[in-house]
């Protein structure tokens, strides 16, 4: 396997979200709330996104949340990608209020559905970990048609 | 309803081929200009605003006047992807109305294709990460057309959507460009095999690429360009053509956030702005430019522009409902659309250009007597950070 076939991953040295990075060693699932109005702010940056202030502090999630969307990706010309397709890219809405694009791991790309909760499974590398997710639901079968997926999907979605 | 009558599009120019061969992005941009120009009855060095998306890289501003050899008083290189060149339609007319400017030239040129820029699916991490964004996402290998997947995927669940409904958009662009001859010949040197009209089943049974978008529910990557021309009302009456009035411009940026709707573009803010300008309504345009990267890309458009109710647009979309000879809807992408024409990677001029042509009544799926034709651009990525620009032209 040539150098290329690597997964791409993140600079801890990228200013805004470094400290996001280096915290996963720990397995820790980083995200910032401002001080000043409480809102969430994600992706990491050094400024609140509602109210300008600098005034952020680091809280770690619990690691839980429900798929928001998510597409099953079967061709890329990137040759790490290329060599793990079908795989699935999700965005995950987290427990306490932030949303993150993810892989959901551990399950055949078919029974992937949106509203499923999912916890995060850490992929370890020499100096960070990824934060995947594997289904916390057990995969009900009877759901598998696009019709089905969508009115069973409300229902958790309103739940 | 009064149509606003500052700056109106007098030039327009297509670049005929979809494979460019030995010929640089700039030197088509230049012959584009030209026959623009030409095609207006201006001159050259009439120009005084100059437009450009940054298509061929940084420093635009001075690189395109200087190889142009032209000296403009405005100059704006506002990049927003495919969406740059309705932004830059609605500066034009802001410039052109404060008196900063008579006459402006929008030019594009690329040759992605024969460059091998695999747009949707080329799966380029840059090497040097150099922003936030990219440092949270490039581990995730979502690849360009993963984005609109994702948001045709919640669309479905919120509101019912098929895959056929989505299909019907390809099937109706598909119909238009077989009307068109550039586009026919395009096809088959893209090398398409199947150059007629497709079925839903066809679009179906096409290879999925990135769940549940199907190949034919992506644009095509090809080569091409093309200029327009803006001109001042002062300077309208000794152009040679119809001039098509830019009577209501919208601009507006929208980004993935915490909580947000994934099925919300920011055409649902360009669109109100440009209505209001125009003082119309939706059900007054004859004919919708789309910006069709994706199938989806026009349904959530389309509904965000007011056409129909959201989570409507498959219903609305439906059984050709937006064919140029349906009388019921507005005619969608008569050129063909990127679904079916051409996609360099920026199509908004094109957007523009079959505007232009609805309005002078030479398209080759010509609807009768246009009064309003619209074109929006969508630039970026759909759903994830985009720019929409909307601009409503008048006769």
């Amino acid at each position: 396997m040539s150098s290329t076939h690597i997964r791409p991953l993140p600079s801890l040295d990228e200013l805004d979200t470094g400290p996001f990075w280096a915290a996963t060693s720990g397995h820790e699932l980083r995200y910032q709330r401002c001080i000043e109005c409480v809102q969430v702010v994600f992706y990491p940056r050094k400024h609140c996104t509602n109210c300008g202030s600098s005034m952020l502090e680091w809280h770690v999630s619990a690691g839980e949340g429900v798929i928001y969307s998510f597409t099953v990706i079967r061709r890329n010309g990137h040759p790490y990608f290329s060599s793990i397709v079908p795989y699935v890219v999700a965005l995950v809405d987290m427990d306490e209020g932030f949303r993150m694009m993810t892989n959901i791991v551990q399950t055949a790309p078919e029974n992937v559905r949106i509203g499923q909760r999912v916890r995060v499974f850490w992929e370890d590398y020499d100096t960070v970990s990824l934060p995947m997710f594997v289904q916390l639901d057990a995969v009900d079968n009877s759901t598998n048609s696009e019709s089905a997926e969508g009115s069973i999907g409300m229902k958790e979605a309103m739940a | 309803m009064t149509v606003h009558k500052d700056a109106a599009i007098v030039g327009i120019y297509e670049y005929p081929y979809r494979v460019i061969d030995g010929k640089s992005p700039w030197e088509i941009k230049a012959e584009c200009a030209r026959l623009a120009l030409e095609d207006a009855g201006l001159g050259w060095q009439d120009v005084d605003a100059l437009y450009d998306a940054a298509e061929n890289g940084m420093g635009a501003g001075f690189t395109a006047a200087e190889y142009f050899g032209l000296h403009p008083k405005v100059m704006d290189t506002t990049a927003v992807g495919g969406s740059s060149f309705e932004f830059h339609a609605a500066h034009a007319r802001r410039a052109i109305r404060e008196g900063k400017a008579n006459v402006a030239l929008l030019t594009y040129g690329s040759t992605s294709r024969s460059q091998s820029n695999a747009i949707g699916t080329g799966g380029r991490v840059s090497e040097r990460i150099s922003n936030p964004v990219n440092n949270m996402e490039n581990p995730w290998g979502l690849v360009l057309v993963g984005n609109y997947a994702m948001a045709a995927r919640r669309h479905m669940y919120q509101y019912g959507t098929t895959p056929e409904q989505l299909a019907d958009i390809a099937v109706t662009t598909r119909y238009h460009a077989t009307r068109n001859p550039d586009a026919v010949r395009g096809l088959a040197d893209l090398g398409i095999h199947r150059t007629g009209e497709l079925s839903v089943d066809d679009v179906l049974a096409s290879k999925m690429v990135a769940d549940p978008l199907h190949v034919l529910d992506c644009c095509l990557i090809s080569d091409g360009g093309g200029a327009v021309v803006i001109a001042g009302s002062g300077v309208v009456p000794s152009t040679r053509r119809c001039p098509a009035w830019i009577a209501g411009t919208g601009e507006a940026i929208g980004y993935r956030e915490n909580g947000s709707d994934l099925t919300v573009t920011a055409a649902t803010v360009s669109g109100t702005q440009a209505f209001r300008e125009a003082s119309i309504r939706p059900d007054d345009i004859d004919v919708a430019m789309i910006y069709d990267s994706f199938t989806i890309t026009v349904l959530m458009t389309l509904e965000d522009l007011g056409f129909c109710k959201k989570g409507e647009g498959g219903a609305y979309v439906a059984n050709g409902y937006l064919r140029y000879d349906n009388l019921g809807g507005p005619a969608l992408n008569t050129d063909g659309g990127g679904l079916s024409s051409n996609h360099p990677g920026m199509r908004g001029i094109f957007l523009l250009i079959e505007a232009v042509r609805q309005i002078r009544g030479e398209s080759t799926s010509q609807v009768d007597n246009p009064a309003y034709c619209l074109a929006h651009g969508n630039g970026g990525w759909l759903t994830s950070r985009h720019a929409s620009g909307t601009v409503i032209l008048a006769r």
